[in-house]
């Protein structure tokens, strides 16, 4: 395959970016798209110009470092993750446009490369059981129902890549909030933390300047891990819960 | 530059002991440990500082536990979130000896299958503690909400795995490790939070800082920035994951790397057993120059897929057109008891076999079938899509190939590195003050890792073991001055750092990073992979050192030192992978036995099994730095098993 490619470049955060258009050729429809990125950064490399920054490790899909934004679409038109798109989803001769997610809390590092660090904030926030080391009772002490050991699988399945953030017109982060809020909250483990936790995490998510959410359902459809938009409605009674029973200045 | 064949001159030098696992019945030494081991005055913790590099399993429970200790804790990464470390991607599940089942487990027979599976390699006392601390994983982890698979009645669910016939592995479906990760990582998270835990993601350690014998700080440089960095502690632990991307192609995340514990080592760390790496048998095929890395399937797929290959060499039909009789499950055919449960190395070296006789299927013959039309046909395909679904999707996502209805190709991929940093029963390595935990140290797995071992090694390391000797060690090392960066052993860390990097820049050559690394990778999959020979590793060990020599000549890493540069951060992992691969070559030439994951062809049973010699190689081999390609001195240390006693492993 030969493609066009069109790349976002930015030296720096504070430099001006704009598209760059690049030509490959002898692409393979087995090649992941970050392999064929691969291949344009090694002749990039040999002809001593700057290689195309971007995020990965793990290239199967559940670190969640990747995270391109492919004609327009985070992590492109198929429902996974960027490094486990492959080249035959797309055209000998196509035009492919590549950029970094496009969020107010994820500002620009490199190239493709944003910073994430906001997520761990909100995780910080009260995202965790606050259960020190070795004072674990018997694992079998609280027997778990199915439904909500599922349930709280289901959502502990994010990954943290920011895709619904980059997806969604306002850049809200609610999805990712919520599928953590909602893992925790489903277990009898998270039972005691529950109300501080969601207005703790949505008030850190509000502090870094996500957008507000319009349920418009980008994000669950560009979330490589299938987060249902449910989660949203159900951290929002979560909230408003809370909210009833700890009330904050 | 250096002369290869002075490299293999290795000398012997003083035999190492692990003086610290007291004596005593096997099952007490832990509690004895933990007995004598000094305590730091709560009050006192806050003015120690431990700097943890990793936030793996191993790295994160670490970093969370001292932290809720009181310590004062630094903590690294190089990616962008300490939630990324490569645990996130382990499949399968994690053993514990709950015994839940009623079927006959109990630490003991957890300890015994430990030490057996890593074909008696291992240190008894670590396996032991090892198996003890299992149980209270399990409680730790579902505390913190870890969603592991659970039963109707709400209790949780096990199954059998790699090998053994106990069903002791916990899971949370094909993503047990990122579940634990998550947990370690909350905990963390918390920590960080609270102002105990200093994090520095993006930011990758280059060097150890060594003051007066005693580890005392890392050279580290900030990934966006590109700045050099000091950080200073009263002790270091290591738990930068395993070194299997020397091989290029692997099932490590692309960036995991030797660097640090690399670093260690020519500072006066011993590196144990490098030439243990572990080959999984059931990884997608490669399809190209282009690929970059393997993708494992689980290995729960041998549960129910059968292996097969064509009767004929050479046989290139479609695997529905080769009829019954034509085809070759071979594992059932050597292995009658085992079938296609045999260990992993066993597994991977047999399929090996099958192809070097022309047998091997797909392009290039480098793959071996996974057939489930059997087991769709006795369970239904409903069945076996509650069990595999997610890995047959992404088996098709990767392949294009739907495997319910043409077999899986699968063949061997590198996958862990049971070999690592030398460490006592404290987990410290020979520099005093420098620790290394999880797949970055030596001590449990021996010559062969058993399936979900490691996240429990990890995990048992993090958050119980280490925090106990580190304790211990600050206690009875209380009050040392920080040095400055002014102090010549800092000052000259930080000079080697930025000179290498500089050089690397200034080289301007015509290669780039990636193509040295392949270079490097395929030599050793060649000569230092799934079977080895004293004529090849000696080939290796010529090649290396001009292959270095060449990369110091040609490399080119576009860009400078003073910002983000992936490119230089590569070039510079493979400078170590140049040096380590050579080490690794020379323990696999040096032992000349075959054991485990380490197949030495002229080490093999008359029915081609691999046959240890324990009367001459029954110790772990520690290997001590004198520098770049110069012969290494070697240290033995001499393992005793007083309760498991070595037999043949025997599968047939
Ligand atoms: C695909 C796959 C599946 C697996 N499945 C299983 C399984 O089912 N069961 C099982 O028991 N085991 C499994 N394993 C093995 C297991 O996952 C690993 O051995 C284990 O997770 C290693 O954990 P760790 O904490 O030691 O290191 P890692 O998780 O590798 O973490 C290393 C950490 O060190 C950091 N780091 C590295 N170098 C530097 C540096 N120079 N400076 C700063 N930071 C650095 C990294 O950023 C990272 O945070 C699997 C492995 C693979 C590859
Ligand atoms: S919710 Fe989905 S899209 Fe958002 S961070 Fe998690 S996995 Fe990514
Ligand atoms: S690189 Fe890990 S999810 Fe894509």
């Amino acid at each position: 395959m030969k493609l066009t490619l069109r790349i976002w470049r930015q030296h720096d955060p504070d430099a001006p970016g704009g598209m760059a258009a690049y030509d490959v050729e002898g692409i393979s429809p087995d090649m992941s798209f970050l392999e064929m990125l691969d291949t344009l950064n090694e002749r990039l490399t040999v002809e001593g110009q700057d290689p195309v920054a971007f995020d990965h490790d793990c290239r199967e899909g559940i670190c969640g470092a990747c995270s391109l934004v492919i004609n327009g679409e985070a992590h492109g038109p198929e429902r996974t993750t960027s490094c486990q798109l492959h080249m035959r989803s797309f055209r000998d001769g196509d035009t492919i446009d590549v950029e970094p997610w496009r969020a107010a809390a994820f500002p620009v590092v490199r190239d493709l490369v944003v910073d994430r660090g906001a997520f761990d904030r909100i995780i910080q926030s009260g995202g965790y059981v606050s259960v020190p080391t070795g004072a674990a009772p018997e694992a079998h002490a609280t027997p778990v129902p199915k439904a909500a050991a599922d349930s709280a699988f289901e959502h502990a399945e994010c990954i943290g890549c920011g895709a619904c953030v980059a997806a969604c017109p306002n850049g809200s982060a609610m999805l990712f909030t919520s599928a953590k809020v909602n893992h925790l909250g489903a277990l009898p483990q998270g039972a005691p933390e529950r109300e501080t936790r969601v207005l703790d995490m949505v008030a850190q998510m509000d502090a870094e300047g996500f957008g507000g959410c319009t349920l418009t359902g980008e994000c669950a459809t560009a979330c490589p891990k299938g987060i249902p938009l449910t989660s949203i409605t159900a951290m929002n009674r979560e909230w408003l819960r809370a909210s009833r029973k700890v009330p904050r200045g | 530059m250096s002369n290869p064949t002075a490299y293999a001159d290795y000398t012997t030098g003083e035999p190492l002991a692990d003086t610290k696992a007291p004596e005593g019945p096997v099952e007490d030494r832990w509690d004895t440990r933990r007995f004598t081991a000094k305590l730091v005055n709560p009050a006192n913790r806050r003015r120690h500082t431990v700097i943890v590099v990793g936030t793996g399993l191993a790295g994160g429970s670490a970093g969370a536990t001292l932290a809720e200790q009181g310590y004062h804790v630094v903590q690294f990464c190089y990616q962008d979130s300490p939630r990324r470390a490569h645990s996130i991607a382990a499949q399968g599940g994690i053993n514990a000896a709950k015994n839940y089942r009623n079927d006959g487990d109990s630490i003991h027979r957890l300890f015994y299958d430990t030490v057996k599976g890593g074909d008696f390699r291992s240190r008894e006392s670590n396996v032991h503690r090892l198996a003890q601390i299992s149980v209270e994983i399990i409680d730790q982890c579902v505390a913190q909400g870890v969603p592991f698979a659970r039963e109707y009645g709400g209790l949780l669910d096990t199954r059998s795995f790699g090998g053994v016939q106990v069903s002791r592995t916990f899971y949370a479906r094909g993503q047990t490790g990122q579940q634990l990760l998550l947990g370690a990582y909350q905990a963390l998270s918390r920590q960080i939070a609270a102002g105990n835990v200093e994090m520095h993601a993006r930011t990758e350690m280059l060097d150890l800082i060594v003051v007066d014998g005693r580890a005392r700080g890392i050279v580290a440089r900030d990934l966006v920035s590109g700045e050099i960095t000091t950080h200073f502690a009263d002790a270091v632990v290591l738990a930068s994951g395993g070194y299997g991307n020397v091989f290029y192609l692997s099932t490590n995340a692309m960036n995991s790397n030797a660097t640090a514990i690399w670093r260690a080592h020519r500072r006066g760390a011993h590196f144990a057993n490098p030439c243990f790496t572990q080959i999984h048998p059931t990884c997608i095929p490669r399809t190209g120059d282009h690929q970059s890395k393997l993708t494992l399937m689980s290995e729960s797929l041998r549960n129910d897929g059968r292996i097969w290959v064509p009767r004929a060499a050479g046989d290139t039909r479609p695997a529905a057109e080769i009829p019954e009789d034509e085809r070759d499950y071979y594992l059932e055919r050597i292995y009658p008891s085992f079938g296609n449960l045999v260990p992993r190395d066993i597994a991977s070296r047999a399929a090996k076999n099958v192809c070097d006789e022309g047998r091997g299927v797909g392009p290039g013959g480098q793959g071996v079938y996974l057939d489930f039309a059997d087991a769709i046909a006795r369970l239904g395909r409903k069945a076996v899509e509650e069990r595999y679904g997610n890995l047959f999707e992404m088996y098709e996502r990767i392949t294009a190939e739907n495997p319910y209805e043409v077999p899986m190709r699968i063949y061997p991929a590198v996958h862990y590195t049971m070999g690592g940093l030398w460490v006592d029963y404290d987990l410290q390595t020979t520099i005093p003050g420098l620790f290394a935990i999880g797949e970055a140290n030596f001590s449990d797995h021996g010559a062969n890792r058993l399936g979900a071992s490691a996240l429990m090694q990890g995990l048992a390391d993090g958050y119980f073991v280490l925090p106990a000797t580190v304790n211990d060690y600050l206690a009875r090392n209380p009050g040392h001055d920080t040095p400055g960066p002014e102090h010549p052993a800092v000052a000259a860390a930080v000079a080697e750092t930025r000179e290498r990097l500089h050089r690397l820049v200034g080289v301007d050559g015509d290669r780039s990073a990636d193509s040295f690394h392949r270079e490097i990778g395929e030599l050793m999959w060649e000569y230092c992979g799934m079977s080895r020979n004293a004529e090849g590793l000696r080939k290796a060990l010529d090649r290396i050192p001009q292959i270095r020599e060449e990369f110091w000549r040609r490399i080119k890493v576009p860009g400078t030192e003073g910002e983000f540069n992936q490119s230089l951060e590569r070039a510079n992992r493979i400078v170590d992978y140049l040096e380590l691969a050579e080490l690794m070559c020379l323990d696999a030439l040096h032992r000349a036995e075959s054991c485990g994951g380490h197949f030495r062809e002229e080490s093999q049973t008359p029915d081609g099994e691999a046959a240890r010699r324990d009367e001459e190689f029954g110790y772990a081999a520690a290997w001590e730095f004198t520098g770049t390609g110069r012969a290494p001195v070697l240290h033995r240390e001499d393992l005793v098993f007083a309760y498991v006693h070595p037999t043949q492993r025997s599968y047939a």
